[in-house]
């Protein structure tokens, strides 16, 4: 049973200038292996550098964070990535983007090709395989991100506003794919996203952060996650629950924006 | 003078050949020619092939007619300046107020012919009829007192020339040539000269093309031309190689470690805009003039180039994708090889387009400065000698080759770097 514990963790900034910005204080989380986790959030309220610090990138000025009890200490294999954009290596043809992390495992070129056919068929990109990747969309470029994440079979997937630059129908199909190959492969996910539609769609569990220092506002345990794995989302979307979640949380964010306007405006 | 005249010309092609091409080319049917905002459009911008051909046509056609090329029928030709004999007669006032005219014979060599002194009968009276020989489109200063009873000196000037008065303050202009009078009251005369350039300023193209046929098969200064650009060229090639295999580690140091950057960056911003020719003096105390000397230059030449354009291909790699190798599990030199080195492939490239175009600029300098075979040797010593052809080969082909160099690179670009602008 993996488990990814993120305890007490707090990230003050310090500015040149002398000041410093506290961008994240006292959060703590415990997320059980297969649980997709969503996080939103006003803008500024630190899930980037939540998300940095779990993939190992930034160091916390406070607090630790442990995957299966070993404590995380810097970028690996075992936490995958999916970026907003531009991750992907434009010198590389999209099949080799997806079998980067076998081939610098030094895994198999045989069972990579297999392993890289097979998840190019699932995002539905099995005859783009030779193409360039500044030939696709923008939303065949994320497939290939989220399937070159998956061939590296991570504990843990991160991913930052993976859909934000996609259009609105482009994003409902990719949202759909997240949740398919979320329950075909019971990973871990924490899912940042700006849209809180999305959050309560992917969200088995979804957390809403507040700004200034960013902490955790409020947390929700949803059904629409697993409602959506075989249902139509726009069907999920009718369930009442769904509304008066959403409209709890979008006025709960809106609070928050004001509450920021004001502090500025004194 | 014949400088404006063959501007405007030029300007008169450039203009009338652009209205007779859009009248009977018809209008390309693509993408493009839908647009209706194309003013300010760069991407509706293409090059016109048809005026690229109409431009080098021109320049031959203008080159050739304002040097009375043989490759042109003589329609085409712009006059050309008066070449052969003529006479005028000038008339001579003594002292004592008693004139007396006598009959200048002039022969007027062509552009290349030598001028040669000859006699005719000095006939009678106090003004003598004078000999004079000179070169087309030039003029000549006449002293023809020297057999006149009559001299400057003792008071006699001329007065008119053929019948037409003339003076120190007024020139005349006639059908022979133009005359006027030196301080001193020689007759200063000139056939007319026409629009055609003496070859010594700008030989005709067919003089060009057979003096590079000449140098080819016979050789210029003990050798080929072909061995003459083979030294140029291995010179930058080399030195291009050695700025490179230098260059470009360490622009990689420079963008990824910061005691290099710290130690070099001074010494790199210092010495990129010191110009390659300002090196050469000392590169000529210290190598001589030997190929080591002209070689060491170019790897000069090339080096801060290639220095720069590595660490900037360095420093432009997006952080996404360094995170994102480093999450599928690539180690520090798995990530040079397979993210930051391809990442910097396009800078690299065109830094090096950068540095081939200035090595191939500083050799030519550098060998017209001091060297026994090159480009730039060849057109440095056959200028001494006013051969003007063999200058104007060499600049065509040194232009020619600058330009093949860069397609060349441009196309290795294509080929190895396709992602180039497309992150
Ligand atoms: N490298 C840094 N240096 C200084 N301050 C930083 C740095 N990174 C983030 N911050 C600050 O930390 C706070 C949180 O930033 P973060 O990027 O995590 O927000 P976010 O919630 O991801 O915002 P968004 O939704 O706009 O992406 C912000 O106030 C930001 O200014
Ligand atoms: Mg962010």
């Amino acid at each position: 049973m993996s488990e990814l514990a993120i305890d007490n963790i707090s990230m003050r900034f310090d500015l040149p200038n002398g000041s410093s910005v506290q961008a994240l204080k006292n959060v703590s989380l415990n997320l059980k292996s297969g649980e997709l986790l969503s996080v939103l959030g006003p803008s500024g309220c630190g899930k980037t550098t939540l998300l940095n610090i779990v993939a190992g990138f930034l160091a916390p000025t406070e607090g630790q964070i442990t995957l299966n009890g070993d404590r995380v200490v810097g970028p690996s294999a075992e936490r995958g990535m999916v970026f907003q954009q531009g991750a992907l290596f434009e010198w590389m043809s999209v099949r080799e983007n997806v079998g980067f992390g076998p081939r610098m495992k030094g895994a198999n070129p045989t069972a990579t090709r297999e392993k890289v056919d097979h998840l190019l068929d699932v995002v539905g990109l099995s005859e783009f395989k030779e193409k360039a990747v500044y030939e696709l969309s923008g939303g065949m470029q994320q497939r290939v991100a989220l399937a070159r994440c998956l061939a590296n079979e991570p504990d843990v997937i991160l991913m930052d506003e993976p859909l934000g630059a996609l259009d609105a129908l482009t994003r409902e199909k990719m949202q759909s794919l997240v949740l398919k190959l979320w329950k075909e492969t019971g990973k871990t996910i924490i899912l940042i996203t700006h849209s809180v539609e999305e959050a309560l769609l992917l969200g088995e569990r979804l957390l809403v952060m507040a700004p200034r220092p960013g902490r955790i506002h409020k947390e929700y345990r949803l059904p629409f996650a697993d409602l959506g794995v075989d249902q139509d989302l726009r069907e999920v979307k009718k369930h009442p629950e769904y509304a008066s979640t959403r409209e709890e949380i979008l006025s709960m964010i809106w609070d928050m924006e004001e509450e920021i306007m004001g502090r500025q405006e004194a | 003078m014949t400088g404006l005249i063959i501007l405007a010309v030029y300007i008169a092609i450039f203009v009338v050949s652009a209205f007779v091409l859009k009248l009977i080319v018809s209008q390309r049917q693509d993408y493009t020619s839908l647009k209706t905002v194309t003013f300010g459009d760069e991407s509706a911008v293409t090059s016109n092939g048809t005026a690229s051909v109409i431009s080098i046509v021109t320049i031959f056609l203008i080159w050739g007619s304002f040097t009375g090329s043989s490759w042109l029928p003589s329609i085409l030709h712009a006059p050309a300046p008066f070449v052969g004999e003529t006479s005028f007669d000038y008339t001579l006032e003594d002292a004592n107020g008693v004139t007396d005219t006598a009959t200048v014979t002039v022969r007027v060599m062509d552009f290349g012919e030598k001028t040669e002194k000859f006699q005719v009968d000095p006939g009678e009276g106090m003004a003598k009829d004078d000999a004079v020989s000179m070169q087309a489109s030039r003029s000549v200063t006449i002293l023809f007192d020297k057999n006149d009873e009559a001299t400057r000196k003792e008071g006699a000037k001329v007065v008119a020339i053929n019948g037409t008065p003339i003076s120190n303050d007024a020139p005349l202009t006639l059908d022979v040539g133009r005359f006027a009078l030196t301080d001193k009251g020689a007759i200063s005369f000139s056939a007319p000269r026409g629009l055609q350039m003496d070859p010594i300023y700008l030989p005709p193209p067919e003089d060009v093309w057979k003096r590079g046929i000449e140098i080819a098969t016979e050789g210029y200064r003990n050798f080929y031309l072909h061995e003459h650009l083979a030294y140029s060229l291995f010179r930058v090639i080399a030195g291009f190689i050695l700025g490179c295999v230098v260059g470009i580690p360490l622009g990689y140091a420079m963008g990824l470690n910061g005691w290099f950057r710290g130690w070099f960056d001074p010494i790199v911003e210092v010495m990129r805009p010191v110009p390659p020719l300002a090196l050469i003096p000392l590169i000529i105390i210290w190598f001589g003039i030997g190929e080591s000397g002209k070689v060491i230059l170019l790897f000069l030449a090339s080096l801060w180039i290639m220095a720069i354009g590595a660490r900037s291909g360095v420093s432009g790699v997006k952080i996404t994708k360094i995170h994102a190798a480093y999450s599928l599990g690539a180690s520090k030199w798995q990530i040079m090889r397979h993210v930051i080195i391809p990442n910097s492939l396009p800078e690299i490239f065109t830094a090096a387009r950068v540095a081939m175009g200035v090595c191939w600029g500083t050799v030519v300098a550098a060998e017209l400065v001091a060297a026994s075979q090159g480009a730039g040797m060849m057109i440095m010593a056959a200028s001494k000698f006013t051969l003007t052809d063999i200058v104007v080969m060499g600049i065509i082909l040194i232009g020619v080759i600058g330009f093949g160099i860069d397609m060349l690179m441009r196309w290795a670009e294509r080929i190895l770097v396709p992602w180039k602008g497309r992150g």
